[in-house]
């Protein structure tokens, strides 16, 4: 879908372009430098800079009125997309992978609403994205809480968005996430699939970044005098699949998570009739009610650390227990280090 | 290399299809069909032997024509093709059991090649996203053809270890679909509306009709021992067939799924067990990349192709024709932006 109007602005900052619907282009690392800048910037200085990100961008490359012309064409090209959009919507034409992700729909329609509150309400920091290999596979391993699990779609977004190769992160959930209607349905979408070793290494050997969460619910559901206090690592499946892929493992560590729903009590009873595998008593939840569903705006930090190569193991590395419950010590450790350090730093939970 | 070939399930659409193909092979000498009622189609050169796989003339038929390849597509996946499940379990299961022990007792055969189907994988939350012929199913399944799949795949393994000398071929195929065969999924996707488990989208996989017969005839005349899922490419979503059907779709909370299939069904628009509703509530994903590399097979439809070869020989009326639709784009679009903006 090209257009005779838009082609004046200039092919080299395409990530303006690519930016606005990154659905239609899996952009290569072209664009490295230009978005890192801009997505720094935004968290930097949300001055008061109203107009689109792109506009300072594109005025160097043409006269220095970004008059009328280009506005327009923008608004034009836009439409002419999201009826485009609706038409592949309607009449079925469109792609999805085998694990069930919606590139198009995830992008356009499920991740439009977690934007604002990504940069507005969380204001996410992301440090160390350079850890993250800009194409093969990687897997991310971080921890969880925050009792709904905000802190992987958060993380998602962190590299989709601010990441230079624009990584979309393929996310393992539990399976009680994919036996719940909507939810299971969107998370499957949104490029998610079950945790278990099958579909981690299927991700891994094709060469996609894949995130994990071992503490599970042991971690969103932990009580608030527990907070950045981490839970046992699974069982370590997610070495052996790295071992089994020879991918490396990025401790990621993520900060704030745990102050957006502090929990204060399990309804245990009540989390057994409802099929739960626990039920939140928070300061605003259920004495709220809907509006005890919305998150206390905390500060949040995504730190991603150094990768843990698994690429120098034997073969057969993934059959030594020893060896797998030595890697997820490790990789646990260094995470539960990361997030001692970042609060230390942090001046305080909201600011 | 076959000689003698006994197909069963002859009388059904895919049997006596396989029947003619096999027949038009010059290699093959004499190919028996056996099915409990005569074929209403053509099965071309193929021999009719109206005989019941349930009991023991089977051992006759097998003997009397020297069979040296058994082709056993004789499962059936509806009550109403056999009438009833009471019998179409019988014709199933007991059918294989009779036809196997058979096949023990004749030394003359030396293949067989089973159609199995995908759906011995059954389908719930924690499936893994494919499966590969070595995985076990997470949710067995309990209900209707796909139980009966899983016993017949049972048997045939007994089968595969009291005669090792037989080289057996199973072969677990997606959801048959196509112009012309009849399924429970064709028959799905022509209802006038389509009811859809809420809050759930089902990953489906679909092999064309042409394609699966093609898979048989090669596990058929060649020699390729082993288990194999065999679908097209891609995977497709429930709610996105039914767009592409161009059908309207009815969310309904799959507790109700029971009774809304038991009145579907009695009203004798479509077939649907309990099972079903648990592959469209779930979906289901098979890996066939043993099929493109040991079985050497590659489909000529993908997925999406399959199923679009449904909508177009069934003629199913679209509600909303893409051409309409895009039609519809194109004039919104130049009325909005003055025509200038081009695709």
């Amino acid at each position: 879908m090209t257009d005779a109007r838009v082609i004046p602005i200039k092919t080299k900052d395409s990530k303006s372009n690519a930016r606005k619907k990154p659905a239609a282009k899996k952009s290569p690392a072209k664009d490295v430098p230009g978005k890192r800048a801009s997505g720094s910037r935004r968290s930097a200085s949300s001055s008061a800079a109203a107009a689109p990100a792109e506009e300072p961008e594109e005025r160097p490359a043409h006269d220095p009125l970004p008059g009328t012309e280009p506005a327009p064409v923008a608004w034009d090209r836009k439409v002419a997309n999201a009826l485009a959009f609706v038409r592949r919507r309607i009449t079925g034409e469109y792609e999805i992978d085998e694990f069930g992700y919606d590139r198009e729909l995830a992008d356009k329609v499920l991740n439009a609403p977690l934007r604002p509150i990504y940069s507005r309400w969380f204001r996410v920091e992301t440090r160390g994205l350079e850890n993250i290999p800009d194409d093969g596979g990687a897997l991310v391993v971080a921890n969880h809480s925050g009792t709904i699990a905000l802190d992987s779609l958060m993380t998602s977004l962190a590299l989709l968005d601010h990441h230079p190769a624009r990584r979309q992160l393929r996310m393992l959930g539990a399976h009680l996430v994919f036996s719940t209607p909507v939810i299971g349905d969107f998370a499957r979408k949104s490029g998610s699939t079950l945790a278990c070793a099958p579909d981690a290494e299927r991700l891994l050997n094709k060469g996609e970044l894949v995130g994990v969460w071992p503490e599970g619910f042991k971690g969103v559901g932990k009580p608030y005098s527990e907070r950045y206090k981490l839970q046992r690592f699974g069982r370590g499946g997610f070495v052996s699949a790295a071992l089994r892929t020879k991918s490396p493992i990025i401790p990621c560590a993520i900060v704030g998570a745990e102050e957006t729903y502090p929990i204060i009590a399990n309804a245990k009873t009540l989390a057994r009739i409802m099929g739960l595998p626990y039920f939140p008593i928070t300061p605003t939840f259920p004495l709220l009610g809907p509006l005890g569903l919305v998150p206390l705006p905390s500060k949040w930090i995504i730190e991603f650390g150094e990768p843990i190569y698994t690429d120098g193991y034997p073969d057969d590395a993934a059959d030594d227990p020893m060896l797998v419950f030595n890697l997820t010590d490790q990789v646990r450790e260094t995470i539960q280090q990361t997030l001692y350090k970042l609060l230390v730093q942090r001046r305080s939970v909201f600011l | 290399m076959p000689r003698v070939v006994l197909v069963t399930g002859v009388s059904r659409y895919l049997g006596g299809r396989m029947a003619r193909i096999l027949t038009e092979d010059p290699r093959i000498s004499r190919v028996v069909g056996v099915d409990v009622v005569p074929p209403r189609m053509d099965i071309g050169g193929a021999e009719f032997v109206r005989a019941d796989i349930r009991n023991p003339i089977i051992s006759k038929v097998i003997n009397a024509a020297e069979v040296d390849t058994v082709v056993h597509m004789g499962v059936i996946a509806t009550p109403v093709q056999a009438g009833g499940r009471m019998s179409m379990k019988e014709i199933n299961v007991i059918g294989t059991m009779q036809l196997l022990a058979a096949c023990q007792k004749a030394p003359s055969v030396a293949k067989l090649v089973v159609k199995s189907s995908s759906s011995i994988y059954g389908a719930g939350p924690k499936d893994p996203a494919m499966f590969t012929e070595d995985m076990e199913p997470k949710h067995t399944p309990s209900s209707g053809w796909a139980k009966d799949s899983v016993e017949v795949e049972g048997y045939v393994r007994g089968f595969a270890r009291r005669r090792p000398d037989v080289d057996v071929t199973t072969l677990r195929f997606a959801n048959f679909l196509g112009p012309r065969v009849d399924t429970p999924m064709s028959s799905y996707f022509g209802l006038p509306v389509i009811p859809t488990p809420m809050g759930h989208d089902a990953r489906l996989q679909f092999i064309h009709e042409d394609d699966g017969l093609e898979a048989i005839r090669r596990a058929t005349i060649g020699d390729h021992p082993g288990m194999f899922n065999i679908s097209g490419d891609g995977v497709i979503l429930l709610s996105q067939a039914a767009r592409r059907a161009g059908r309207p779709t009815m969310p309904l909370p799959v507790s109700s799924a029971g009774l809304v299939g038991a009145m579907i069904r009695r009203l004798g628009l479509a077939d649907f067990s309990p099972e079903q509703v648990r592959f469209l509530t779930y979906g289901r994903g098979i890996d066939a990349t043993r099929m493109r590399e040991v079985f050497g097979f590659e489909p000529q439809h993908t997925t999406s192709e399959t199923f679009d070869s449904l909508v177009r020989g069934r003629r199913l009326n679209r509600l909303l024709p893409p051409e309409r639709v895009e039609a519809a784009e194109e004039q919104l679009v130049s009325m909005l932006t003055g025509g200038e903006v081009s695709r």
